[in-house]
């Protein structure tokens, strides 16, 4: 497997330019801005070319310094590390630019100062964790996102802020022990951290059982399913706005994306057959349990928190779906994570703009502000449509076909959750569309220039999750590419 | 791109754009609204002829999108459609000429313009759709941008009717998922097929086959109103008069009967749903909701609520003839999306100008009215007239033809059920006729004149049901003339029985 020249040339960008960036903007903080703004449009551009390179030349490995594994660290880009970089290069762009405008608004020069050598460090993190093809390296990212997360959650400021970074620090730490744990006992068995070449040790056994059962309960709390969700929605609702989108777009699943890793190239076909069900019905009920919630939350922030844990559960309702029919499943899975990162990285930008111009973001109070901002609560209701999963969407496209896999594999009970789940969510989505059809005026005006550079990157992030709904074509292709799990995307029974 | 391809597209885009586009425009640039308005709608207009005029030769018009791998969106022009595309476009012709009459001055114009436009392309959509997939898309579209024509005044009675109607359509919109999903699950992608696809497929367990088409008439069910999912309807009601008019004639509970019409005979095939067993279950609702809907009219003293509960009772009609085994009895459900269209549009556009012009919304009141509006009240008259049935209007001869295919399909309760149904239809309508043209009048008539010199109100809003009502009167005497709804009907039928 001779590494190709394109991916030569562009690998060391996607962690060096940021990372690069990170250092440059804190020594100038003047420039901070601008210099944060620059790496995300070329982080896009990188990403973007390197996404088309795996559309037409397949997988890509590298070995930095030239040295393989094991002893080297080897890097790898399949269509899945591609879908999830791509949707890290578009949320973190929109993010960004919205950024700009929020903490200029916001009155607080500090906190942005702060801000972009934070954020561009965990952009570069996240960048890492997608092409990390050993479990060490996932753990140094891991840890490095999770660093990065905590201190910008603190940036909330104020007491609730301080209170949820604590213990999203807390959790973070709990988790990467556990799963700094199962990566020693996998290193004492095989000799190797390598996801490429994992299985020639690794018999399934007690042992392996064990560290898998470690690294996943790890993940499964930095992942946020319930039951370890408790500390996601204050960390997400206090955090400055930019931030919870990037925390609830991209860091969440950021663990989901090394379970399926673990779960599906780490582990033999077969051992996860025993425990499949066990993130399938914990996911069903955080689809109810955070939907629950969501519709009891009073604050707007609060509420698209708990979405997050709700749709979480979507994504572990696939695993045994996914242990069943493949493709199928993990391709609805991969849509739901890249349509949910689009409108929950709008939704939270939306409810950061509500913050800003009514001073509270209280939905029973939000009649007038949604009047004063008719472009913001239009991107909040296309966000909303793709999250419920109505046509057309990113996120219908990711229910069918999760739907057509629980119902070709007569799963009902996952049908049954998919479709309450769906209702539940739009019954709280619509709650605050409502809004925006009340009688009612009067709210202080801001600045027509500011605000636009608030409410264009959200309506940009939810008109992409409606228009993903049309051009899914493109990385259904993406997504097979090197995918551990096969067969048809759609299924049926042949005449 | 050819017309044979790009035509079902253009003609979704001629009122997509439109609306798309005044949302962009200001509130204030209302002259600039209207123009584009009536474009689309113009364009629409002469982008259907063409399409009825190639359908009629046999010409095949078709785009297609693929969303993923096996999953088509398809838009194709077959006879059934170009009806419903023809109705919803001729409809929504006079509706946005109401609509601008009867809105002048009020709030938020832009935003219902665009919604509007919106809810017509969703109906468009529906009616063009070439399979379940599509035809779902545009189901749950649907939903969506009536919401906000529901609850537009922005009171606190139209935004709970607002949540009664998601709930409703959205636990509609749920179980048609399910339906369709379940069906793509074990059949494959099904482009509908006249005669029926699934038919031919031996190998499909029928109880499953059985258990779908129940999900997916269920869902079809609430938007077409069939009892017990009909709650949402009368208490929708608090919408203006134009998004009424369109709503019960066209866009929502002709959505759902267009829906129950694709499945019977573009799915399951006449011939084989009849085999399963469904058709009498589904005529049996379609009895029960057609009596049970005109029972509740006759106790409804505001005019519009009246007016919903008769469409929950005349909608069914459609399905009733679906569910009856022949040709007479489908020409009769199918002719009558078309014949109640016209009908219930005039009664909404007269119940509109009633409370406009006098501030008129219970039956009581409307004492004499017949003096003060004749235009609109005889178009009011024309139009219960042939809701009622009478020769030689339209009503007459959906009746007629439902009759003699219950007849021949030999389920002679059918007969029945229409004498009934027509005499209840008497029953709430002739009284408020004999109030309206006999009593006198027992209030002094606003002296508001929003007409110019002589009408009794603005042009815009006396146009429309004129237009409707001679519609009404034209389409039953000129039944048998090519390209009649009738006549076309039958076109159809003649290719879903043919073997």
């Amino acid at each position: 497997m001779t590494p190709l020249s394109a991916m030569e040339d562009l690998w060391p960008a996607l962690l060096a330019l940021p990372l690069g960036a990170a250092y440059l903007a804190y020594l100038i903080p003047s420039w901070a801005k601008r210099i944060g703004l620059l790496s995300c449009v070329l982080n896009a551009v990188v990403t973007l070319s390197l996404a088309s390179t795996i559309h037409t030349d397949g997988v890509q490995l590298h070995a930095v310094g030239g040295w393989a594994a094991p002893l080297g660290i080897m890097l790898r880009v399949d269509g899945l590390a591609a879908v999830m970089l791509l949707t890290t290069a578009l949320v973190t762009l929109a993010a960004g630019v919205y950024a700009g405008s929020y903490f200029s608004l916001g009155g607080n020069q500090n906190q942005e100062r702060g801000f972009w050598p934070l954020w561009l460090f965990l952009l570069a993190a996240l960048n890492l964790l997608f092409v990390a093809a050993d479990l060490f390296n996932l753990y140094v990212t891991l840890e490095l996102m999770g660093i990065a997360a905590v201190a910008l959650v603190a940036m909330g400021g104020g007491r609730t802020a301080l209170t949820a970074a604590l213990r999203y620090l807390l959790v973070g730490l709990i988790g990467s022990l556990c799963y700094l744990l199962g990566v020693g006992l996998i290193y004492a068995m095989s000799g190797s951290v390598d996801l490429l070449q994992p299985t020639d040790a690794l018999l399934p056994g007690p042992a392996f059982g064990m560290a898998l059962a470690l690294m996943s309960a790890g993940l499964l709390f930095k992942a946020g399913l319930f039951p370890f969700h408790f500390w996601l929605p204050p960390a997400h609702a206090n955090a400055p706005a930019p931030v919870s989108a990037m925390l609830s777009a991209l860091v969440v699943e950021a663990a989901f994306y090394i379970l399926l890793r673990l779960w599906f190239e780490l582990a033999p076909a077969g051992t996860l057959y025993t425990a499949q069900y066990l993130p399938g019905v914990l996911g069903a009920v955080a689809v109810f349990w955070g939907g629950w919630n969501a519709l009891r939350a009073t604050r707007l922030k609060m509420m698209i928190a708990y979405s997050t844990v709700s749709q979480l559960g979507y994504l572990f309702l696939a695993i045994p779906l996914m242990v069943k029919v493949g493709l199928a499943a993990w391709g609805g899975a991969v849509l739901l994570v890249l349509a949910h990162a689009l409108a929950k990285g709008a939704m939270f930008l939306v409810a950061g703009t509500v913050l800003l111009v009514a001073g509270h973001d209280r939905i029973a109070d939000l009649a007038g502000t949604a009047k004063r901002l008719p472009l913001t609560m239009l991107s909040f209701a296309l966000a909303g449509v793709s999250l419920i999963g109505l046509p057309p969407s990113g996120g219908f496209l990711a229910k069918w076909l999760l739907f057509n896999a629980a119902i070709y594999t007569e799963q009902w009970w996952a049908v049954l959750v998919l479709l309450l789940g769906s209702l539940l969510a739009a019954a709280y989505i619509f709650k605050v569309i409502a809004c925006a059809f009340v009688q009612h005026d009067s709210t202080k005006r801001i600045g027509a220039d500011a605000a636009a550079g608030l409410e264009w990157p959200a309506f940009a992030l939810a008109l992409l999750a409606i228009l993903l709904g049309f051009f899914a074509s493109a990385f259904s292709e993406l997504l097979t590419i090197g995918s551990p799990v096969v067969g048809p995307l759609l299924n049926e029974r042949s005449p | 791109m050819s017309l044979s391809n790009s035509l079902p597209a253009l003609i979704l885009f001629s009122s997509l754009l439109p609306g798309l586009l005044i949302f962009l425009l200001g509130e204030r640039n209302h002259r600039l609204r209207t123009l584009i308005n009536l474009t689309g709608a113009t364009v629409k207009l002469l982008l259907v002829v063409i399409m009825i005029t190639g359908v009629a030769g046999g010409q095949h018009y078709e785009t297609r999108l693929t969303l993923l791998p096996g999953m088509d969106l398809v838009l194709n022009a077959d006879a059934l459609s170009v009806l419903f595309v023809t109705l919803s476009s001729a409809l929504w012709f006079v509706t946005t000429i109401y609509a601008v009459g009867y809105l002048e001055g009020s709030p938020h114009r832009s935003r219902f313009f665009g919604f509007f436009s919106l809810c017509v392309s969703a109906t468009m959509g529906i009616a063009m759709a070439g399979n379940m997939l599509t035809f779902l898309i545009f189901y749950e579209l649907l939903t969506l941008v009536t919401y906000p024509l529901v609850v537009h005044r922005g009171t606190a009675e139209s935004l709970k009717a607002g949540r009664t109607y998601l709930t409703y359509t959205m636990a509609g919109g749920g179980l048609l998922l399910l339906g369709v999903a379940w069906l793509r699950a074990v059949a494959g992608p099904l482009d509908f097929t006249e005669t029926g696809v699934l038919s031919s497929r031996g190998d499909l367990d029928p109880a499953v086959l059985s258990m779908i088409f129940a999900l997916l008439i269920a869902g079809l069910g609430v938007k077409a109103a069939l009892v017990p999912f009909h709650g949402w309807l009368p208490k929708a009601m608090v919408a203006p008069a134009p998004v009424s008019a369109l709503l019960h004639a066209v866009a929502v509970v002709k959505a759902g009967a267009f829906g129950i019409v694709r499945v019977v005979y573009d799915v399951y095939g006449i011939e084989f749903t009849a085999q399963l067993g469904l058709l009498t279950p589904l005529a049996v609702v379609a009895a029960f909701t057609i009596i049970y809907g005109s029972i509740k009219a006759l106790y409804q003293d505001e005019l519009k609520k009246r007016l919903a509960y008769s469409t929950v009772s005349q909608v069914s009609y459609i399905a009733l003839g679906t569910a009856l085994f022949g040709p007479t009895a489908s020409v009769g459900g199918i002719v009558h999306l078309v014949h109640q269209g016209v009908m219930k549009i005039t009664l909404f556009f007269c119940a509109g100008n009633l409370a406009e012009a006098q501030g008129i919304h219970h039956i009581h009141q409307m004492n004499g009215i017949g003096r003060r509006m004749p235009l609109t009240m005889t178009t009011f008259t024309i139009a219960s007239l042939g809701m009622i049935g009478v020769p030689p209007l339209a009503g007459f001869f959906s009746k007629w033809y439902l009759g003699s295919g219950g007849l021949e399909a030999g389920q002679d309760w059918v007969i029945a059920v229409l004498i009934v149904s027509s005499l209840l239809n008497a029953g709430y309508f002739l009284p408020v006729l004999y109030r309206v043209w006999f009593l006198p009048s027992d209030g002094s008539w606003s002296k508001r004149q929003s007409g110019s010199g002589c009408l009794e109100i603005h042009w815009t809003l006396l146009l429309p049901p004129v237009i409707t009502a001679s519609l009404v009167v034209g389409v039953g005497l000129l039944a048998n003339a090519p390209f009649s709804p009738l006549e076309w009907t039958r076109l159809i039928v003649s290719r879903e029985y043919d073997q």
